[in-house]
């Protein structure tokens, strides 16, 4: 390949794909034919970019230009515009919400500046489903400097020193966890296994790293292995995936053709080899134990912990969970020491994070940010602010495990600590942002909802708490509450988390204890004066019109979906409260303020 | 409270095709580890029959010379398996927290009205089925429906019009 020719990079992950993104690369490839230019240009799909609410993106190489929401539609003018008249076509630039100028160079987007990304290396520069691409992004290098140049112990303590940690949620230090399995009956049948059942509603980086890197997932398997004398692997993936599961496939046929799976690798007497195993719907799964059983074909409960996964595990035999984006890091690691790595992030928490971040944000996407970069920077710098600017609220991180984090700690530094101690927690980077429409109450009963129907039902003060705490929750939102309930989610919280058997249970409570803590007026309102200022919990809500504010211009009347709106045209209507749903459809069209929330 | 049984809780089927079974057989013949593969087996039955009757699986647990029982309580915890027969068109709704703060709800109230059905349920023709299913890691698009393994982005209250033009018959 000449070095003069352009790539233009498509972007083939799932949510360019339900966009089109299929189509664009047709119709590049099509435009290049046409036009003679297959010489000097050449269309990659590659993996997700991480500025999914942009997309379909496709970014121009060595010209590092990205446009952003592309149509099949654009590919004529992508080509015979950019590639062939060297110019840029300005109308699918991304737009800096904060400047509103069209970005030119893609190191200008805001979004991208402050990121680092280690575990999205390659995500977006390779083709995720040619395993050469890989290689000439120092693919299996590691592998291979592990197998012909360091001992087991060795690989270990590279990845002790570097100081990372499960990225899953749990925080374990992955260089202890590789220790403790290797040190567990060595000699004996073991196992790795790769989580990537990523379960946590609203993240999802380990989907794109598997869809647009699946190699350096499996390259890191195969190095744990190594060093904790395991001969299988497992990755035990989401059957919602279909698109990662395919690319992991390929990946891995691609590996096993090419020797870095199977028998002998490098010339070694090491021997690895990997299967796939679909998870089937429980977030539970996520746990070690309940994940293990899983594979082995069972329902997916939990068990008590100590034995640990590493002393009997899979086939009640010394195994190792590591999460997808634990596993991403590591390849990094070793080729570039653990002193590079280990100089990113702070003092207890190294290298880097993938934060999924969503909601009511301008830039929706996927970012990788040093550990110690606080809220605002990702909220205000990279994500844009909020969207239609409204005002920030709050940010739920960790999930359904986690909490909320207010404006008072915005400029927290995250880690694992810092969010543990302000009563939230890194989870596996779900990163939700709210506004001042989002009623916190509604958001903790929409958790709470979740856990107590993934709850496993194995442990009692998981599967009835978590049952009685939604139905409190449930009445609160109702408009019946009563004034004891906040005291008794407390208290219910509290037991649930000291006693439940796994992790789960343990931080189910959470979202409720923390949305107590930081709103516990809305809590309060919601009980004692019937009102939910956002208008979120239907029940609470009625809406009416000021007729000193209605000009009678009928926009409500058009877009009520259940046609309870009276009224002639230039004449103040009424709203019939019989037959309102209480959708809201009404406040959002009214230009005049007219229509009131109580 | 009256113990429910397997009876009570899984659809039974007669008749169903032959050939399906032998596919199905042939799956499980080519597996290594044939017991601990259960849920991949599952997986594979549901995509061959699009469901999981009460006879495919007894059918599974004769294969590998489980109880009945065992299958049904791996087919019961997992959301991913169905017991019901689904309409030729499944509508999926994500409710992953992106989705739900920005306004899945209206779309779910809509589709109900538009489809006269409850969520879990398939219309009196056999063409749509809906359901809601947990995130589906697309939350650049929230709020997302799925129509079989197409995916809709961005979806508001006033799409689903359209959304269910394309597959109206």
């Amino acid at each position: 390949m000449s070095t003069n020719k352009r790539k233009i990079l498509v972007c083939g992950g799932t949510g360019c794909i339900s966009s089109d993104s299929e189509g664009i690369i047709k119709n590049l490839e099509l435009e290049l034919k046409n036009n003679g230019q297959e010489e000097n240009a050449q269309v990659v799909k590659v993996g997700c970019f991480g500025f999914c609410g942009q997309g379909p993106i496709v970014k121009v190489e060595p010209d590092n230009v990205f446009y952003v929401r592309v149509s099949p539609d654009d590919a004529k003018d992508i080509v015979e515009q950019h590639i062939i008249g060297g110019d840029y076509v300005e109308r699918i630039l991304f737009v800096d919400p904060l400047s509103n100028q069209r970005i030119h160079d893609y190191k200008d987007m805001s979004f991208y500046a402050k990121q680092h990304r280690v575990a999205l290396r390659n995500c977006g520069e390779i083709d995720p489903e040619n395993i050469e691409d890989y290689i000439a992004n120092k693919g299996y290098e590691a592998l291979k400097k592990c197998l012909t140049e360091y001992s087991r112990d060795e690989v270990i303590n590279i990845i002790k020193e570097s100081g990372l940690r499960g990225r899953g949620g749990g925080g374990f230090p992955t260089g202890l966890k590789w220790e403790i399995t290797k040190k567990s009956r060595d000699g004996e049948q073991k196992y790795v296994i790769c989580n990537a059942d990523e379960g946590d509603p609203g993240a999802f980086m380990d989907r794109s790293i598997l869809e647009g890197d699946a190699h350096s997932v499996i390259e890191a398997m195969a190095i744990g292995a190594y060093a904790m004398g395991a001969q299988n692997g497992v990755v035990y993936i989401r059957a919602e995936y279909p698109l990662a599961i395919h690319r992991l496939m390929i990946a891995m046929q691609q590996a096993k053709e090419k020797g870095f799976l199977g028998k002998n690798i490098f010339g070694t007497d090491f021997n690895f080899d990997i299967e796939i195993r679909y998870g089937a719907g429980a977030f539970v799964c996520g746990e070690e134990t309940a994940l293990i059983h899983s594979v082995e074909g069972h329902r997916g409960e939990p068990t008590v912990k100590p034995p640990f996964p590493s002393e009997s595990g899979l086939k009640g035999q010394p195994t190792c969970v590591n999460n997808v984006e634990t596993l991403a890091n590591v390849p990094a690691i070793i080729l570039n020491g653990s002193k590079w790595f280990s100089d990113i992030g702070t003092e207890k928490s190294k290298g880097t994070k993938v934060f999924a971040l969503a909601g009511k944000i301008n830039n929706i996407g996927l970012v990788e940010v040093p550990m110690g970069t606080t809220l605002r920077e990702i909220v205000y710098d990279i994500g844009g602010g909020i969207l239609g600017g409204h005002k920030f609220k709050a940010v739920q991180t960790g999930g359904p495990s986690g909490g909320v984090i207010t404006e008072a700690d915005l400029d927290t530094p995250i880690d694992y600590e810092s969010l543990k101690s302000i009563g939230s927690m890194m989870g596996s980077g779900g990163m939700i942002v709210l506004d001042e429409t989002d009623c916190m109450v509604n958001i903790a009963k929409f958790y709470l909802e979740f856990t107590q129907d993934e709850s496993c039902g194995k442990c009692t003060p998981c599967r009835v708490g978590t049952k009685r705490m939604y139905e409190i929750l449930d009445r609160i939102t109702k408009g019946q509450g009563k004034p004891e309930d906040i005291d008794n989610l407390l208290e219910l919280g509290e037991m649930i988390k000291s006693s439940a058997l796994c992790g789960l249970g343990q931080t189910a409570p959470n979202p409720v204890l923390s949305t107590i803590k930081y709103f516990r007026d809305e809590y309060e309102d919601h009980i004692n004066k019937h009102y939910c200022k956002t208008g979120k919990c239907k029940d609470l809500v009625k809406y009416t019109i000021d007729p000193e504010k209605c000009i009678g211009c009928t926009a409500c009347a058009r877009v009520c979906p259940v046609g309870c709106i009276a009224g002639e045209v230039k004449k103040v209507h009424v709203i019939d409260q019989e037959k309102c749903i209480k959708c809201g459809a009404c406040f959002d069209a009214c230009k005049f303020n007219a229509v009131v929330k109580p | 409270m009256e113990k429910s049984n397997i009876h009570e809780q899984t659809t039974s089927v007669k008749d169903l095709p032959q050939d399906l079974f032998d596919e199905l057989r042939k799956y499980i013949d080519g597996l290594e580890d044939r017991k601990g593969s259960l849920i991949n087996i599952l997986h594979k039955a549901q995509s061959l029959f699009g469901f999981l009757p009460r006879e495919v699986q007894l059918f599974i647990a004769r294969e590998l010379g489980i109880p009945g029982s065992q299958v049904f309580g791996v087919v019961s915890f997992y959301s991913y398996f169905t017991t019901k027969p689904t309409g030729k068109y499944t509508i999926s709704l994500c409710m992953g927290t992106a989705c739900f703060v920005k306004g899945a709800d209206k779309v779910k109230f809509k589709l109900e009205e538009k489809l006269g059905v409850k969520f879990g349920e398939t219309t009196p023709d056999g063409l749509f089925t809906l359901r809601d299913v947990r995130c589906v890691g697309a939350c650049g698009l929230a709020p997302v429906v799925l129509v079989n393994e197409k995916v809709y982005g961005n979806v508001t209250e006033n799409d689903v019009d359209r959304i269910l033009s394309d597959y109206q018959e």
